[in-house]
């Protein structure tokens, strides 16, 4: 029985309390295609890779391999039929080498001794044939974020997988990456490996899939030839509406100075440089301002200098009129809301409830704590599920559902409704889209414009050269920790953008 | 069988039925190690051990006993306390049994040497306790140290400080290597019973301090659950990175926790040495089982304190039953065994947890396609 395809899952069902992950799902992987998976945020897509995983078990429906059909328990399983995954959140070994980490637990051993030289033979092999540079002998925690996913990409390789899952693997890459991986990516197909491959950006899934299938909360919505389609079409089967891709604005009207920055200077805590380098800018009510740049440009520890979550070296921070260089961090929050990068470290208690993580930042005021000190549960909950209404956070369980069961984009839209619903003048957005579907992100540019129009002012960082178009109002880039240029996104154009990011062109110094 | 079912997957009553396996498991081992050693006492010992106090032959005797064994039941529970509240906090106080001495050393310096009234002898030992605490919780917080290891550490040091403080001729005899009986020395230094004694044949170490360590757990339970300070502490436990994020003091919750946890073992010696129940041996040279015996409460309650109302009253129990069996056939280390047997099995509790939403889920699955299949027979009917 000859079939083309390489991995079948018929029928797939898998429930988690409250909710059915999966309803009914069949999706078909070519062998030699890339194939893409697409849904809002929590429609199953990554519940529907662990099963294929071996990390959860279906309900109902069958998995077949090359026509005939398979079990599979757990992720051994997985890998011995070839199945290999790249997690969204990696899964390395910090403190042990690229080499080390790819061939944890498929070590070849001599006499119980490591036989290191074959394996570094097998796998710059892999790497040079690829195009996957990676140094073998760099500690994980020294390296980009890029190279760690080079290094999962050659664990996969290294086993001999056939069948490649790539779970939201460009989330996290900056723009140069995400076009080496598609290249990548498109060179494994060519090799004969099927690529299963979930994203949010549909111009991603335009260039590299052959098909994608699309899921709307948990069921399954049809699978359709790329070639045959659009991004308007894809959004719609996926949101079951016409999705804005870009969010009209009428030009801003800043008023007065609400953050004001004056020399700072922040530590980095990679190297001995400093982060962030005799930085000055303002930002007014009612415009949004974009820091832009590269990743690792010092963009993070500005973040951290501004919020209080590092000390500065030097400089002065001024906010509506007050200094508050050296206030503690609620002081802070009095006047501004912070949509942190991270949303495991900072954003979120993933071991607490959704409704005690929605008032995180406002759990002490009186409309949640009586005077004696005791939590007031009922008004805890109701106001969680408002936000949840409001901002369409979608969870198992509701208020009560654990955030870390929640899907990855459903835990990025708690943190937004929270921050957005709280007292604020500043908002401090960064990376508010990472993660989120495109009917989301319309939602939460919407969120961003609508603020700026009521007169709040917004400071947006973001590495999505789209979103630094569409949004800002005025955009700084930042290179080096240093702002080295303030452009005007109507004025502007994404290839000048990228020449003041990579630090090729540099305002005030060409003259 | 709905209910049964969903009476199961009920966290607290798992929480009780994992507990209660740790301890048949522990219990059948130990009864093993019995039956190795001598068959024909085995049964007899196990009852022993369990019974206790049933075993004395009168009923003011079997009184008696049960108030020795609560008298000893309330220190023992404020150690599992203060471990199980840092724990919730996600820090293991491993120190309690260091807080636990400093708290006898402050408060039977007061007491002895400086006739204070009890409760003010009570006070300082919970200072003194939670004093060591807070070094533990400094060190953590601001120097990274790990809890564990500085908690073991402060355990040393403040065994030989106690031992120390305690040696002066102020409140020992120089004959006796333990201090001044409180009851001759100092009586208004002695927790008062306020009646609770005549419940118990008499038995004048039966003190306020029982009910006041059940309401403790009570209060530690109402602060974790229930309040705005539980929830910064939690999350400070649970996140340092987003308590901070958010705001809260978190290097001080760190502090505070182990403060907190600190005074509530100092506390706890105080339940025991100001009951007048026993005196502190200033030769002792290993550091008191008590904190360590708290770690064993604190899981076996399965992490919530009111759980460890009951485990504390268990292990008290049995360590105390320990000491009756016939010890011209087993050693009189067999009751330590027992208890560690169950502490062992204790470590399993997740594992057992786990087991039985196996064993829910499998059941569920074939309940299913029971109906599945009788309802497919129904439609070829
Ligand atoms: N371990 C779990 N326990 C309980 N519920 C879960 C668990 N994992 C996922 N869910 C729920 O299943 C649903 C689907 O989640 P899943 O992570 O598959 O979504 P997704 O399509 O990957 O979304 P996103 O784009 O936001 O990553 C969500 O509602 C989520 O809350
Ligand atoms: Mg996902």
């Amino acid at each position: 029985m000859d079939t083309p395809y390489a991995i079948e899952m018929l029928n797939i069902t898998k429930r988690f309390p409250g909710i059915i992950a999966n309803d009914n799902v069949t999706i078909q992987l070519k062998k030699g295609e890339i194939h893409a998976l697409l849904g809002e945020n929590g429609a199953g897509k990554s519940t529907l890779m662990s099963v294929l995983f071996g990390l959860y078990q279906a309900e109902e429906g069958i998995i077949k391999k090359d026509g005939k059909e398979v079990k599979i328990k757990d992720p051994n399983d997985a890998n011995d039929l070839g199945i290999g995954m790249v997690h969204q959140h990696f899964k390395l070994v910090q403190c042990f080498t690229v080499l080390q980490n790819i061939i944890l637990g498929v070590e070849t051993t001599k006499n119980g001794i490591l036989q290191m030289d074959e394996a570094r033979k097998k796998v710059m092999d892999l790497s040079d044939r690829y195009g996957l540079s990676v140094d073998p002998d760099a500690l994980i925690e020294d390296i980009t974020v890029g190279m760690q996913q080079r290094t999962e990409i050659l664990k996969m390789l290294y086993r001999d997988n056939e069948i490649l899952i790539f779970d939201e693997p460009t989330a996290v890459l900056t723009p140069q990456e995400i076009k080496e991986l598609m290249q990548i990516m498109k060179n494994l197909a060519a090799e004969g490996k099927s690529i299963l491959f979930i994203s949010h950006k549909l111009n991603e899934i335009m260039e590299v899939a052959d098909r994608v299938t699309v899921l709307r909360r948990g069921k399954y919505v049809g699978t359709v030839d790329v070639k045959g389609t659009t991004q308007e079409e894809l959004s719609r089967m996926m949101v079951g509406r016409d999705v804005q891709l870009v969010v009209e604005k009428e030009p801003s009207h800043p008023k007065d100075v609400v953050l004001k920055i004056e020399n700072m200077t922040v530590a980095s805590k990679v190297h001995n440089n400093n982060a962030v380098k005799n930085v000055s800018l303002e930002v007014r009510s009612g415009e949004i301002v974009c820091i832009a740049g590269i990743d690792g440009n010092g963009q993070t520890e500005f973040v951290y200098g501004v919020t209080g979550l590092e000390p500065l070296v030097s400089g002065k921070i001024t906010l509506c009129g007050q200094d508050i260089t050296n206030a503690p961090i609620r002081e802070r929050y009095k006047e501004m809301s912070h949509i942190p990068e991270d949303r495991h470290k900072h954003g979120l208690v993933l071991d607490y409830p959704l409704e005690y993580n929605m008032v995180l930042q406002r759990y002490f005021e009186p409309d949640f704590t009586s005077k004696s000190g005791f939590l007031k549960k009922k008004e805890i909950r109701g106001y969680s599920g408002k936000l949840e209404q409001d901002f369409d956070v979608r969870s198992g369980q509701g208020s009560v559902t654990i955030a870390r069961s929640m899907s990855g984009g459903n835990q990025q839209k708690a943190i937004i409704a929270r921050e957005l619903d709280k007292e604020h003048t500043l908002l401090v957005a960064v990376q508010p889209t990472r993660g989120l579907d495109v009917g989301a992100i319309e939602g939460v540019h919407r969120h961003l414009i609508e603020e700026r129009d009521n007169g709040k002012a917004v400071l947006l960082v973001s590495l999505e050269l789209e979103e630094v178009m569409n949004v800002s109002d005025r955009i700084l880039v930042m290179y080096e920790g240093e702002i080295v240029a303030e452009l005007d996104p109507k004025e502007t154009t994404v290839e000048e953008l990228g020449l003041y990011m990579s630090g090729a062109k540099r305002q005030g110094k060409e003259a | 069988m709905n209910e049964k079912k969903s009476l199961l997957k009920n966290p607290s009553v798992q929480a009780i039925l994992t507990s209660l396996l740790c301890v048949v498991l522990g219990l059948f081992i130990g009864y093993i190690v019995l039956l190795i050693i001598n068959p024909s006492g085995a049964g007899k010992a196990i009852q022993t051990i369990l019974m206790n106090f049933m075993m004395r032959s009168s009923p003011a005797a079997r009184l008696k006993a049960l108030g020795n064994t609560l008298a000893k039941t309330a220190p023992l529970l404020m150690c599992a306390l203060s471990i199980c509240f840092c724990y919730k906090v996600g820090l293991f106080n491993i120190g309690a049994a260091g807080q636990y001495e400093m708290g006898a050393c402050l408060g039977l310096y007061a007491a002895i040497a400086l006739k204070m009234p009890w409760y003010v002898c009570l006070i300082l030992a919970a200072i003194g306790g939670a004093l060591l605490g807070a070094i533990t919780g400094f060190l953590k917080a601001y120097r990274n140290v790990n809890e564990v290891i500085s908690g073991i550490m402060l355990n040393w040091i403040a065994l030989y400080v106690t031992n120390t403080i305690l040696s002066g001729e102020k409140t020992k005899d120089i004959a006796s290597p333990y201090t001044l009986k409180l009851s001759s020395v100092n009586k208004g230094g002695l927790i008062p019973s306020f009646g609770l004694d005549k419940l118990f044949s008499n038995n004048s170490t039966v003190t306020i301090a029982i009910p006041f360590a059940v309401v403790a757990a009570i209060i530690i339970w109402i602060i974790l659950s229930k309040t705005k300070f539980g929830y910064e502490l939690k999350a400070t436990g649970y996140n340092k990175q987003a308590a901070k994020y958010a705001g809260m003091r978190e290097n001080r919750n760190i502090i505070v926790t182990l403060a907190i946890g600190g005074a509530l073992a100092g506390i706890g010696a105080a339940f025991l040495f100001l009951t007048g129940y026993q005196e502190w041996s200033v030769t002792q040279s290993s550091v008191p089982s008590m904190g360590f015996n708290g770690i064993a409460a604190t899981f076996l309650g399965g992490l919530h304190p009111l759980g460890t109302i009951l485990s504390s009253f268990f292990i008290q129990n049995i360590t105390d039953g320990g000491a009756l069996i016939d010890k011209s056939i087993y050693p009189s280390q067999i009751s330590d065994l027992i208890s560690a047997l169950i502490i062992y099995f204790c470590g399993f509790v997740l594992f057992f947890k786990l087991q039985i939403n196996k064993f829910i889920a499998k059941k569920e699955e074939r309940n299913k396609a029971k109906e599945i299949m009788a309802a497919e027979g129904g439609d070829k009917k």
